[in-house]
């Protein structure tokens, strides 16, 4: 029954697998979609019942061993995953947002010429975040991790005869890889202090064997810095907007479900670790609320609907990064199953959108979409009240719980996680009013025609994220904790340490500073986007450009590098190293100007340098036998 | 049991292949028959021998634990030390299968247009002095099989390669030649000095000359011409100037025979003689080399991502793999020196890749000039997914078999000597980098003029990537059938080689 886990990840592979060998006509559109979509279903289905199968055991972590994988001198590691709360309830989210994803791109993908090779990819996308958190120890993990990496790769640059998209898919890679590094070097020093790379061992080990704060430290940051290329947080977050060059599912599977909500679980799952070093849990904290804030902004300021949504996405993991760092584990967990309802639900209604205008993405020439959007509409309502962090919705309760957390570990992060709150609520509905209240300013785009809405393979996903997304709440009602998933997940913490919460009255008035942080944003963008003729003017250039992010990293980085890389290429290389070479050549062969043969260039001489040089040897051997 | 009949054979086999040819006057179509038959029968014969390896055996009635299996010793002339002694072990025994397999694939795959009998008999010829320098366990024997590939390899860049093919060779020639010059020295001091001590013949069997007393000094100027000698064949920054005009103007046959097997000589040559018969000096010249291997990781990286073709892209990035190599081999770790030796092995496979991909690119479009090259992913979308796969291994990407090789190494150096393990580590970035930045400008974008109209792989190219395809992934995902044959070889040469034993 335990090993029944092992089919979760199996699944996608061989819909993979099955996209991939099968014949091209038994595989034309829409078949492999359905093929794929079929076996991330079946991943969901196993979760469902693997979770059912954990609820009704008392030891709740079970290690599926399915083969050695490395074995050298001291360092074992064995391809096996660990099926526990925190990796159940993970692979429940990712499953199932991707089954509603899938079934999405089915009518989203229509008609594209590389149909097929979509969802090979997005099925190896699966795969491989299913991998990376059910893994056992972090080299299994890794193998996930980079997967997300290479398939982000692919399907950014999905559309690769363009320019942009090809760079772009190429960035995220890049970034990710900088953000590898981190991992690497955590898993360098995590072996080196306790041999081992399974979770369960460090762990186990943890209390035992003495840490050196430094070396506590540098492990975290590490961990940090491979966090922030994968969730695209402060100082590598500028990939993640780029990425919104791949088709929409993408950036909703991106975004909500796979790869962004990596770095945080990798985060998670070593809080112990974490409970090392309180500087180094300082940083993340710091990080994730300067990322929040900082992407929170930006959003303020993006004309393209996806963007605007990409920068909310960066914002909102910031606060989970924001709650790991003050050791509220459960809370960042839960506001990432909530934001995966909710972004999920954003981003496959803003591709409706874009579906319905011809492929469209200017908030500009959008407006007044409401009544031809049927369900699109009030679905979109949900996502944008539930971000906008309005109750009862679920991210009312999620970012609620980062937030008191954040309030009992330093109240200067709490003030700035509370504006954060205020221009989150902004953005957002500054979005939502743009898109579907106003003027119609889209007549341009549909050539006059009325927009239309999708097909129901797009619009049923909708309807249930909608849902999840309204109820979500309901996972963490604060007064239910043993019924909670913070009561489910707890026990995988129990090591760690767990902020001291104030009283329920301070409880309540913090709950009240929440709702009133997203009614005042709310209110602020209704009345400052009343009217958007003529467009208005006071928005930030700084904001749009992402705070200049990219100009300063091709200044300090790219052209100092690509300088470098050029000085040795034409400088070290012709002049200095092989200068060298041709100038002893030359001194060799002046010196030896009498013996003319051996210049001469051709390779019978040479060869019988050779010849000559072996007679030597055997001459000498000859002599010394003597 | 297993006995010196297997090894010989590998040795006999391709030369016979090259006798018929020359001895025919075969045809171009014969030669071709006849060279492929003969690289066939050979690969098969060393995953016989690849299978049927045991790092320890019984021998007669008691039971010896020996890291070498399938060997023959025979003494030809006692007095001068001239000696026929084979034997592989688990570092030297993957390559071997390595260089059956390359030089079948590059027989296969490599452009047809301008082969003939005499480049199939250079090939085959060339097949049998690798061998041999991997097979040998006589120091002597090696350094001539190590000489005797350059004869081969000049004629192939010098007969069919680009329009700066003379120079190219001249200069790789000249430039190993002059090496050698140090590892004969050296090896004959290290004979000379061991008869010395303990008398009897004077002889260059490996396992003799390991116990030979040199002091450190002694055992550092050695180490160093060894350095010098195998520095050039690897390539070891700065002694790589020969390579990338050699990689580049050699023909695709000879690019992948270069890089994928005489430059494992020269890492082979470090970890066997170097390290294995000097450890006495590893103290002296770690620092240095340690450093050389990091700075050629990162300068070979640099070069590759500014190169503005393809052939030497590649021949920079193997320029950076061998840093990885040489790292492994000097950090003094049973896991770093096991992935050295699996690395050599991964690398050889996935460079071939590389190269018989460009190969296929060349055939298209007459260059493989970046520049020229764009949006081939349009017209030819199997080409690109083929040379994604490669790619992605040569990156590093877990799940394929650059991964396993370069993790080791990484891993296994950093305990002993943490900052050059992190500089290198940085290397996995720019590896992404270059690589990722010849794809686009090659595969991306839209394909413009000529472009547009190539087809894509044929069933043949197909066939001949398949070997390769199935090898990184296997590899990557399941490295055990490989590694637990080289872990007793690597831990006998680190536990030699360090005297307070085996550290991590």
């Amino acid at each position: 029954m335990n090993s029944l886990a092992a089919l979760i990840p199996l699944f996608p592979l061989i819909g993979f697998l099955l996209v991939l060998v099968l014949p091209k006509s038994t595989t034309r559109e829409p078949v492999s979609g359905w093929i794929a979509t079929t076996a991330v279903l079946a991943s969901f289905l196993t979760t469902v019942i693997s979770f059912v199968w954990l609820l009704g055991q008392t030891e709740r972590e079970v290690t599926i061993h399915l083969f050695s994988w490395l074995s050298v001198g001291p360092l074992n590691v064995d391809a096996a995953f660990l099926l526990d709360p925190l990796s159940v309830t993970m692979c429940l989210f990712v499953s199932g947002i991707s089954t509603l994803i899938h079934l999405y791109s089915i009518g989203y993908m229509h008609g594209e010429k590389d149909f097929k090779k979509f969802f090979l990819y997005l099925n190896l996308f699966v795969f491989s975040m299913l991998v990376l958190v059910l893994g056992n120890n972090l080299l299994v993990t890794f193998v996930g991790w980079e997967g997300v990496g290479v398939c982000s790769y692919w399907l950014v640059s999905y559309y690769f005869t363009k320019d942009s998209a090809a760079s772009a898919g190429k960035k995220a890679f890049i970034y990710n890889r900088v953000g590898d590094v981190g991992l690497l070097l955590a898993m360098f020093l995590l072996f080196n202090h306790f041999g081992s790379l399974n979770y369960l061992t460090i762990i186990g080990l943890g209390s035992t064997v003495p840490l050196s704060s430094t070396v506590a430290l540098l492990i975290v940051l590490a961990l940090m810095l491979a966090a922030s290329g994968k969730s695209a947080q402060i100082p590598l977050f500028n990939w993640l907007p780029d990425a919104m060059e791949g088709p929409t599912p993408v950036s909703a599977l991106i975004h909500a479900a796979t790869m962004v909500t990596a770095g945080v679980y990798l985060l998670v799952r070593m809080s112990p670790v974490l409970a090392w070093s309180t500087s180094g849990r300082w940083v993340i904290a710091v990080i994730g609320g300067l990322t929040a804030f900082v992407a929170a902004t930006v959003a303020t300021s993006q004309k393209d609907i996806k963007k605007v949504l990409a920068f909310s996405t960066v914002s909102q993991i910031g606060y989970m990064i924001l709650a790991v760092g003050t050791g509220a584990y459960s809370a960042a967990i839960f506001l990432m199953v909530s934001h995966a309802f909710f972004k999920a639900l954003l981003f496959l209604g803003s591709g409706s959108v874009i579906h319905s205008l011809n492929g469209e993405q200017d908030l500009r020439k959008m407006g007044g979409l409401q009544k031809y959007l049927p369900l699109t509409f009030p679905t979109f309502l949900i996502g944008w009240l539930a971000i906008a962090g309005i109750p009862p919705f679920a991210g009312f309760w999620a970012k609620g719980d980062v937030l008191t957390n954040v309030y009992a570990f330093s109240k200067p992060l709490y003030v700035l996680g509370l504006f954060t709150a205020v221009l989150t609520a902004y953005y957002m509905s500054r979005l939502f009013v743009l898109t579907f209240r106003g003027d119609e300013r889209f007549r341009e785009v549909t050539e006059g025609h009325d927009p239309h809405e999708s097909p129901w393979v797009m619009t049923v996903p909708l309807v249930i994220l909608a849902v999840f997304s309204a109820l979500g709440g309901l996972l963490d009602l604060p007064w239910a904790h043993s019924m909670s998933l913070a009561g489910f997940l707890d026990p995988v913490f129990e090591s760690t340490v767990s902020p001291v919460l104030g009283s329920h009255l301070s409880e309540f008035v913090l709950a009240g500073a929440d709702a009133a942080a997203g009614i005042i944003g709310l209110i602020i963008a209704f009345s400052l986007w009343k009217s958007t003729s003529p467009w208005p003017r006071f928005e930030s250039s700084f904001f749009e450009k992402v705070w200049r992010w990219d100009d300063f990293y091709d200044f300090t980085i790219g052209r100092p590098l690509q300088r470098v890389a050029q000085f040795g290429s034409t400088t070290i290389e012709p002049k200095v190293l092989d200068g060298a070479v041709v100038a002893t050549a030359v001194s060799v062969r002046k010196s030896a100007e009498g013996i003319r043969k051996i210049q001469s260039g051709f390779v019978r001489h040479y060869a019988l340098v050779v010849v000559v040089g072996m007679m030597l040897v055997v001459l000498f051997l000859v002599a010394r036998s003597w | 049991m297993q006995t010196s009949l297997w090894l010989s054979l590998l040795l006999v086999i391709p030369l016979v292949g090259a006798a018929l040819i020359v001895g025919l006057r075969a045809s171009d179509h014969l030669a071709r028959v006849i060279g492929i038959a003969a690289a066939a029968l050979e690969l098969a014969l060393t995953v016989v021998v690849a299978l049927a390896y045991r790092a320890s055996h019984t021998v007669g009635s008691g039971s010896t634990t020996t890291v070498f299996d399938f060997t023959y010793r025979k003494v030809l002339a006692p007095s001068l030390g001239v000696a026929y002694d084979v034997g592989v072990d688990g570092i030297s025994l993957f390559l071997v299968a390595l260089t059956a397999l390359v030089i079948l694939l590059a027989l296969v795959g490599a452009n047809e247009s301008r082969r003939t009998p005499a480049f199939v008999a250079w090939l085959l010829v060339l097949m049998t002095a690798t061998i041999g320098a991997f097979a040998t366990r006589d120091m002597l024997s090696f350094f001539l099989f190590f000489e005797l590939t350059l004869i081969p390899s000049y004629f192939l860049i010098a007969g069919w390669g680009g329009s700066q093919r003379a120079a190219a060779a001249l200069k790789f020639f000249v430039y190993t030649l002059f090496g050698s010059g140090f590892l004969l020295v050296g090896m004959v001091y290290i004979a000379v000095r061991h008869q010395h001590v303990f008398g009897g013949d004077l002889t260059f069997a490996m396992s003799a000359l390991k116990e030979t007393p040199l002091s450190s000094g002694v055992a550092t100027w050695i180490m160093i011409g060894f350095l010098i000698a195998f520095g050039i064949k690897s390539p070891i920054f700065p002694l790589h100037t020969w390579s990338p005009l050699a990689y580049a103007e050699a023909p695709i046959a000879g690019s992948m025979v270069l890089s994928a097997l005489l430059a494992k000589l020269g890492t082979y040559g470090l970890l066997r003689f170097a390290v294995g018969l000097l450890p006495q000096s590893l103290d002296n010249v770690r620092p240095v080399v340690l450093t050389l291997a990091v700075i050629g990781i990162l300068y070979g990286s640099g070069l590759a991502a500014v190169s503005k073709e393809l052939k030497k892209v590649v021949a920079y990035s193997s320029m950076a793999q061998v840093g990885f190599i040489v790292l492994g081999i000097f950090a003094g770790s049973q896991i770093a020196t096991s992935g050295a030796v699996l690395l050599m092995f991964n690398h050889g496979v996935i460079t071939a890749g590389l190269f018989l991909l460009i190969g296929g690119i060349e055939r298209r479009r007459g260059t493989s000039t970046i520049s020229a090259l764009s949006g081939l992913q349009g017209p030819a979308p199997v080409l690109a997914a083929l040379f994604t796969v490669v790619m992605l291994a040569s990156i590093g990407l877990p799940g394929l078999s650059g991964f396993v090789s370069e993790l080791l190494v990484l891993l296994g150096s950093f305990n002993a000597h943490p900052w050059w393990a992190v500089v290198a580590t940085t290397g996995v970035i720019f590896a992404a980098l270059y690589l990722l930045w010849a794809y686009q400008h090659v595969f991306h974008g839209e394909a413009t003029g000529e472009n547009a109209s190539i087809p894509d792989a044929t069933t043949a190219e197909r066939w001949v990537l398949a070997p390769i395809i199935v090898l990184v992934v296997v590899l990557g995902v399941y490295p055990a059938p490989l590694l637990n044959k080289i872990n007793p070889s690597t831990h006998a040469i680190v536990s030699h080689s360090t005297p307070q034993g085996v550290s991590r």
